[in-house]
């Protein structure tokens, strides 16, 4: 993955090797400019020119993702691989209520239904989701960021896709809204035996949420294991200090600063 | 400074908005009976925790002198600050600084970082001459842990947004403030930068007596850094006390909530399928967030008001 500057083409995702088992939860950590989020596009082929992918493949059940043509890539974005962002919330049409903005995502990828269908599907989706189906008459603004984030999580499995990528799906809310919308994302995988990748930078939400965590450092992936063995032996120093930066309750942490 | 009289004092504080609107009729009190000490011989940290509408803004914003009270009175140094001098002011100006949420928005983007830290030298006249200006930052940069040689002269796309933060907490100490207002400081700084920078705000109080105001929704650095925690739920205090108290004995049901919902680090101890004991029905979020929403409109049309 290359983004072209200035200064020659400057690598942001490079030659990430991983795998994803069917109903796996991954977590993906690493800090701002690490090439988390890149790779995330790039597994929705959104990358956008002048950036480009240089090499490698995406295989999915098989099939190389890069060498679809755009037409049958585009069918199979949200169907079988779908993506929550940090800012999804922020991407619902504001002028539009839910109930639409849901059907629309289904119609883009040729479901059509009777009104009386459509109210099931719609209701079945907002409470698996622990929304009240009345949500649905609802215009964006007269919900919480929790509620909209759960709406897009709503639209993101509307079509039972077999990969779920959540960017920092919780990182723009508060910490008890955080914990509710993880419990959805839990039940919703564990309902629909879906594969998430979790990209984030907290390691407490990765140690609840993962069975193996995957760490990014300047584009490269420098640590992949279970969960478990990540926090009882962290091998790269990089994967500590992520852990050793990490403020918790049980311990008074000293900080000192030493002056230059 | 006479002694007893307290640095700063919040007395029965509240602040209504909205109500005498074009659009809306409806009141919400951000803040309710809000009272708050700071005392002025030691330095404190104290940690105001809650959630998104909980008024802890406007708690800040009440501090440092932003918006006015509906009732009640904010007092630094026993003066009321609705009617201080116009040097009184500047001085109230000087002696309370903020460090903001957002370390790439208080940059001005066209300007390298050195302007920000000359500017308030110039404001308050710090500085008699250029190579003095120079001297002092580089003073403060290195207390704060940042080296001038790689921070000045720089842009601020050129800086991490640890770096900025701390060059935000440099330009703070340079003003000797005496009491320092921060608004989520870490919560957009990656994980591995935070440490330095709460680092930096303890040792403001250590090394440099200045007290500070910590507000934050994270309870994990409130108990790291504070010495004091005042929890706030729909505008009320709701629990108050020491670190250790609030995290190990809370009394209040939202408190459990707040430490419930804190991620551990710890892949055997069950947070996500654990139910919470104090589960908060949905409609109640939508209310408070559409409280939060128009007393937000209202604030701004508020203070486009005084401004015109």
């Amino acid at each position: 993955m290359q983004f072209p500057t200035p200064r020659g083409p400057f690598t942001a995702v490079d030659g990430v090797s991983l795998q994803l088992g069917s109903g796996e939860r991954l977590g993906l950590i690493g800090e701002s400019g690490s090439g988390k989020s890149t790779l995330a596009l790039a597994l929705m082929r959104l990358i956008k020119p002048p950036a480009q992918i240089v090499g490698g493949r995406i295989v999915f059940d098989g099939v190389d993702l890069l060498s679809l043509p755009e037409d049958q890539m585009r069918s199979r974005r949200l169907a079988d691989i779908a993506l929550v962002t940090q800012g999804a919330m922020n991407s619902l049409n504001p002028v539009m209520r839910v109930r639409h903005q849901m059907i629309d995502a289904m119609q883009a990828h040729g479901i059509h239904l009777s009104k009386h269908e459509w109210e099931a599907r719609l209701a079945g989706l907002l409470r698996s989701v622990n929304l009240r189906p009345d949500v649905a008459d609802l215009f964006p603004h007269q919900l919480s960021g929790g509620m909209k984030q759960r709406v897009c999580i709503a639209i993101a499995i509307s079509l039972r896709p077999r990969v779920l990528i959540a960017d920092e799906p919780t990182s723009a809310l508060d910490v008890v809204v955080q914990r509710r919308v993880m419990q959805t994302l839990r039940k919703v995988q564990n309902a629909l035996g879906v594969s998430v990748i979790l990209i984030g930078h907290d390691m407490g939400l990765m140690a609840q949420f993962a069975e193996r965590v995957a760490v990014m450092r300047n584009g490269q992936l420098v640590e992949v294991a279970a969960v478990r063995d990540i926090f009882a032996r962290p091998q790269h120093p990089y994967t500590r200090l992520l852990m050793d930066s990490l403020p918790s309750l049980r311990q008074r942490g000293s900080y000192e600063v030493a002056p230059v | 400074m006479t002694a007893g009289v307290p640095l700063l004092e919040l007395r029965n504080v509240s602040r209504v908005f909205g109500g005498g609107g074009l659009f809306s009729q409806r009141q919400v009190v951000a803040l309710k009976d809000f009272s708050f000490v700071l005392d002025a011989d030691t330095p404190t940290i104290t940690a105001i925790v809650g959630e998104s509408g909980s008024g802890k803004t406007t708690m800040a914003r009440l501090v440092l002198g932003l918006e006015l009270p509906s009732s009640g009175r904010v007092l630094y140094q026993g003066k009321d600050l609705a009617r201080l001098s116009g040097r009184e002011w500047r001085e109230f100006r000087r002696g309370v600084q903020a460090i903001f949420q957002d370390p790439f928005g208080v940059y001005n983007s066209f300007y390298k970082v050195d302007h920000v830290l000359t500017t308030p030298l110039r404001k308050f006249g710090l500085a008699s001459s250029p190579d003095e200006a120079r001297r002092l930052i580089e003073q403060a940069l290195r207390a704060v842990g940042l080296k001038p040689e790689d921070t000045l002269g720089r842009y601020p796309h050129q800086l991490s947004g640890g770096q900025r933060q701390r060059t935000m907490v440099a330009r703070t100490l340079l003003l000797r403030p005496k009491v320092i207002v921060a608004d989520e400081p870490v919560s957009m700084i990656d994980a591995s930068l935070r440490a330095t920078v709460l680092g930096n705000l303890l040792q403001l109080k250590r090394q440099f007596g200045i007290s500070l105001i910590y507000i934050t929704h994270d309870l994990t650095t409130a108990y790291q850094i504070s010495d004091r925690i005042v929890v706030l739920y729909h505008g009320e205090v709701v629990e108050e006390g020491e670190p250790e108290q609030i995290v190990n004995h809370p009394q209040h049901p939202y408190t459990r909530l707040l430490i419930n919902s804190i991620p551990e680090p710890d892949p055997d101890h069950a947070w996500i399928d654990e139910t919470d004991e104090h589960e908060e029905n949905d409609w109640e979020v939508t209310d408070a967030q559409l409280d939060f929403e128009q007393a937000t409109i209202a604030g701004q049309q508020s203070n486009s008001q005084k401004q015109r």
